[in-house]
C-alpha cells in the first residue's frame, strides 16, 4: 500500500522506435485525413471522383483513340465509322499532322526555318546568364550581340544593319562619354541619346547600304506577313516580357520619384495605357499608325505590334513592381542612404532585388497574361496560332475541324505558360532567405 | 569639466572639433520638430543623447547625415558644410556610420555580404580587401563564425553587431546610434552595449541616443537631455545624474531611474 505514494522510477531498458500507427501514415491515411474526414467531406469526395471520371471517360478515347493518317476530313470520319460504327466520337488528329509546320511557323520558308531555331537556342544562352550565376564573362558578349542578331536570323537581309544598329549605342556612348565629362552628366545623357537617335534614323541606312555594295553580307529576306503560328506567338511574347520588365522597373521608379515632371509623365502613361484594351492598341498599331506616319515609310507591322504589347505590358508591370518597392520597410533606404550609396546603387542593389523578389508572383503573371494576349493579333490580321487555326478551318478539307486544331493550341500554350509558372516557383523558393 | 580619474577621461578628446550645429531649426509641414538646436561634438566626445519620445532625438541624429533636412542654420561635419550639394552629402554619408534601432540589415544578403558591399561599391575597394576587413570586424564583434548566414537566421543582438560592423567596414570617423538596443531583449542588450564601449576606448567620436543610463554613466562625457525639440540641459554624466539643474530633466529622471 505504501508503493502508492513512491513517485520514484527509474527506466532500465531504452524505448525503440515503433512505426506510427497505419491509419495516419500512407495512401490510406491520407485519404482519411483529406477525402474521407466527415459525412460532407465523404459526399464531396465522391461527388468530385465521380465528375473527374465522368470527364476522363469520354476525353480519354476522344484524345487516344484519334485518327493521325487522313488527309481530311471527310476521310477521317470515314476511317473512324469503319472502326467503330456511327455514334462514336474520335479526334482527327491528321489535321494537327498535316498542318504543324505551319502551326508552328506560319508561312516562313520550310527550308529556312534553321534561323529562327538558331535564334531560340542563341535565347537561352542569351539568358543563362540571368538564369543562373557563375557562369564566365565571356558569355555576356553572347547575350549582347543577341538583340542584333536575333532579328537579322528572323527577317533576314544583311547583316550590315544590325551591326549599324549596334553602332548607334557605340555612337551614342562615346557621345556621352565626351560631353559628361565636359559639360555635366545630364547633358551628357540627353546628348548622347539624340547623337544614337540621329544615327538611326539618318546614317545607319545609307552607310549599311555603302557597307553592302563593298562587302556584301545578305541573307534570304523573310517578311513579316510570312511570319506566323507558335513562332509569331513566341516573338511577340519574348519581346513583351524582355523589354516590358525593364521599361516597367523605370516607370515604377519613376512614379515614385520626387522629381515633379518626370512622375508626372510616369503616371500620365500608366493611367493612359491601363485605361485602354490591348485590342484599341492593336488597332491604332495596324491601321492609325500608318495615317499619321510620313507617306512612304516602311514601318514593320510586326514592329507596330510588337512596340504596343510592350506600352501595354510595362503599364503593367510598373504597377505590380511598384506594390513591391512600397512592400519594403523604409529602413532599408535608410541604410542605404546612411552607408553613402547613390540613388542608382542603392536601387540596384538593395531596393530592386527585395521589391522584384517580392513581385516575382505578380510578375510572372503578367509574362502569362501578355502571351496569351498575343492571340489578339489574329484580329489585325496577323496569323498567330488562332489566326492559323481560322486559315485552316477555311480550307475545304479540314472545314468542321474544331476541337482538334483549339486543343492542340490551348495545350501548348498551356505547356509554356505552366512553365513559367513552376519557374516562378522555383526561383521564389531559391532566394528564400529565411526571414 | 572635473579632472577626477576616471576610465572616460582616459579616452583623448581633442580640440579638434567633428560636429558643429548652430542656430538649427527643422519642421515636419507646420510641426516644428527641432528648435534652435546649438551644440558642438569634438573629435573623441562620446554623448548621450536622452529625452522623453517624441521630443526629437532621433531627428536630430538623422539631420546630422541627411537623412532628415533641416531648414535653418548651419550643421558642419568634419568641416563639410551639410547642404543639398549631392558631393557634400554622400561625402559626409561614407564618412558617419549610423546604427538603427531595427538594425536595417539588407535581408537579401549574406552577413559578409552586408559588410562588403558599401566599401566596395562606394570606396571602391578591391574585393579581397573588403572581405578581409570585413572578416576584421566581424571579429571584432565577436561574430566572425556567422559570416556565410542571412541575417534572418541570426539573433537580434547577433543582428545590432553585425549592423556596427557594416558601419564599422566604411571606416567612419563618426558614429550615431539610434536607440541600438531598445528592440533587443534584455540578456541581448550587453552584448550590444559591450561592443558600443569597446569603440568608445579606441576613441570613435559618438552620438548615442539611448534610455541606457548606465551606459551613459560609464562611457558619456556629456549627456544631452532633450524636451519638445529642445536642448534643455547638457553636463557631464555625474553632474547631470547626481545635481540636475532644470525641473524637466528632474521629472525625467525621476521617471526613467525608478523614484
Ligand atoms: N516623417 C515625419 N513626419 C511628421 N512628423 C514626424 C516625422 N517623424 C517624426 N515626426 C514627429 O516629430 C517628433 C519627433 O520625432 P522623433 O522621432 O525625433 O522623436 P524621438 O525623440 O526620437 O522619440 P522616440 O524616443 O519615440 O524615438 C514626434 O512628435 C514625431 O511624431
Ligand atoms: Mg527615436
Amino acid at each position: 500500500m505504501t508503493m502508492i505514494n513512491d513517485q520514484s522510477y527509474v527506466r532500465t531498458e531504452m524505448l525503440g522506435e515503433k512505426s506510427p500507427p497505419v491509419s495516419n501514415v500512407g495512401i490510406i491515411g491520407w485519404m482519411k485525413n483529406n477525402l474521407f474526414s466527415s459525412p460532407l467531406n465523404i459526399v464531396l469526395s465522391l461527388l468530385s471522383i465521380f465528375a473527374i471520371y465522368s470527364v476522363l471517360a469520354a476525353l480519354l478515347p476522344w484524345v487516344f483513340g484519334g485518327v493521325w493518317y487522313a488527309s481530311s476530313l471527310t476521310e477521317c470520319r470515314a476511317i473512324l465509322f469503319e472502326i467503330h460504327g456511327e455514334a462514336t466520337k474520335r479526334a482527327c488528329w491528321g489535321v494537327i499532322r498535316e498542318r504543324f509546320w505551319q502551326l508552328m511557323y506560319g508561312f516562313y520558308p520550310s527550308d529556312l526555318y534553321w534561323r529562327p531555331n538558331l535564334a531560340l537556342v542563341w535565347l537561352f544562352a542569351a539568358i543563362a546568364p540571368v538564369l543562373f550565376n557563375g557562369l564566365p564573362k565571356k558569355m555576356l558578349l553572347v547575350s549582347v550581340a543577341f538583340p542584333f542578331v536575333a532579328p537579322w536570323l528572323i527577317w533576314g537581309g544583311s547583316f550590315w544593319v544590325p551591326v549599324m544598329a549596334f553602332m548607334g549605342f557605340v555612337v551614342g556612348f562615346l557621345v556621352h562619354r565626351i560631353t559628361s565629362k565636359t559639360i555635366s552628366s545630364l547633358v551628357g545623357i540627353i546628348l548622347g541619346v539624340l547623337a544614337a537617335l540621329l544615327w538611326w534614323l539618318l546614317l545607319s541606312g545609307p552607310i549599311a547600304e555603302m557597307m553592302e555594295s563593298i562587302v556584301p553580307l545578305e541573307i534570304t529576306k523573310v517578311g513579316s506577313r510570312q511570319i506566323g503560328g507558335f513562332m509569331l506567338a513566341i516573338l511577340l511574347g519574348i519581346t513583351g516580357i524582355t523589354l516590358s520588365f525593364p521599361i516597367g522597373i523605370v516607370l515604377a521608379l519613376g512614379r515614385l520619384s520626387n522629381l515633379v515632371i518626370v512622375k508626372a509623365l510616369c503616371v500620365g502613361f500608366i493611367e493612359f495605357i491601363r485605361g485602354v484594351p490591348l485590342i484599341t492598341l492593336l488597332f491604332v498599331a495596324s491601321v492609325l499608325l500608318n495615317y499619321f506616319l510620313p507617306k512612304g515609310t516602311q514601318f514593320d507591322i510586326i514592329l507596330r505590334v510588337m512596340i504596343m504589347i510592350t506600352f501595354f505590358a510595362a503599364a503593367y508591370m510598373a504597377e505590380v513592381i511598384r506594390g513591391g518597392l512600397a512592400a519594403l520597410p523604409k529602413g532599408q533606404y535608410e541604410a542605404a542612404d546612411a552607408l553613402g550609396l547613390d540613388y542608382w546603387q542603392a536601387q540596384r542593389l538593395i531596393i530592386l532585388p527585395q521589391a522584384l523578389k517580392i513581385s516575382i508572383p505578380g510578375i510572372v503573371s503578367n509574362f502569362i497574361g501578355l502571351f496569351k494576349d498575343t492571340t489578339l493579333v489574329s484580329i489585325i490580321a496577323l496569323s498567330d496560332p488562332l489566326g492559323w487555326v481560322k486559315l485552316i478551318q477555311g480550307n475545304a478539307e479540314w472545314n468542321g475541324v474544331i476541337w482538334e486544331l483549339y486543343g492542340f493550341v490551348a495545350f501548348v500554350f498551356f505547356l509554356f505558360c505552366f512553365g513559367m509558372s513552376r519557374y516562378s516557383m522555383y526561383l521564389e523558393r531559391k532566394l528564400q532567405t529565411g526571414h | 569639466m572635473s579632472d577626477s580619474a576616471t576610465v572616460r577621461k582616459e579616452m583623448s578628446i581633442s580640440d579638434e572639433i567633428a560636429i558643429e550645429i548652430t542656430g538649427m531649426n527643422k519642421w515636419y509641414g507646420a510641426f516644428h520638430v527641432l528648435k534652435d538646436i546649438n551644440m558642438t561634438v569634438r573629435r573623441g566626445e562620446r554623448i548621450v543623447v536622452c529625452g522623453p519620445s517624441g521630443s526629437g532625438k532621433s531627428t536630430l541624429i538623422r539631420c546630422v547625415n541627411r537623412l532628415e533636412v533641416h531648414q535653418e542654420g548651419t550643421i558642419i561635419v568634419d568641416g563639410t558644410e551639410l547642404s543639398s550639394d549631392l558631393k557634400n552629402i554622400d561625402k559626409i554619408r561614407s564618412e558617419v556610420g549610423m546604427c538603427f534601432q531595427h538594425f536595417n540589415l539588407f535581408p537579401h544578403l549574406t552577413v559578409l555580404e552586408n559588410l562588403t558591399l558599401a566599401p566596395i561599391w562606394v570606396r571602391k575597394t578591391p574585393q579581397k580587401e573588403a572581405r578581409e576587413t570585413a572578416m576584421h570586424f566581424l571579429e571584432k564583434v565577436k561574430i566572425p563564425e556567422q559570416a556565410a548566414k542571412y541575417p534572418g537566421q541570426l539573433s537580434g543582438g547577433q543582428q545590432q553587431r553585425v549592423a556596427i560592423a557594416r558601419s564599422l567596414c566604411m571606416k567612419p570617423r563618426i558614429m550615431l546610434f539610434d536607440e541600438p538596443t531598445s528592440a533587443l531583449d534584455p540578456e541581448m542588450i550587453k552584448e550590444v552595449l559591450d561592443t558600443m564601449i569597446e569603440l568608445a576606448e579606441e576613441g570613435m567620436t559618438m552620438i548615442v541616443v539611448t534610455h541606457e543610463m548606465g551606459f551613459a554613466r560609464q562611457v558619456a562625457n556629456r549627456v544631452i537631455f532633450m524636451d519638445e525639440g529642445q536642448i534643455v540641459e547638457q553636463n557631464e554624466p555625474q553632474e547631470f545624474f547626481n545635481n540636475p539643474k532644470s525641473e524637466r530633466t528632474k521629472l525625467f529622471l525621476s521617471q526613467i531611474l525608478g523614484h
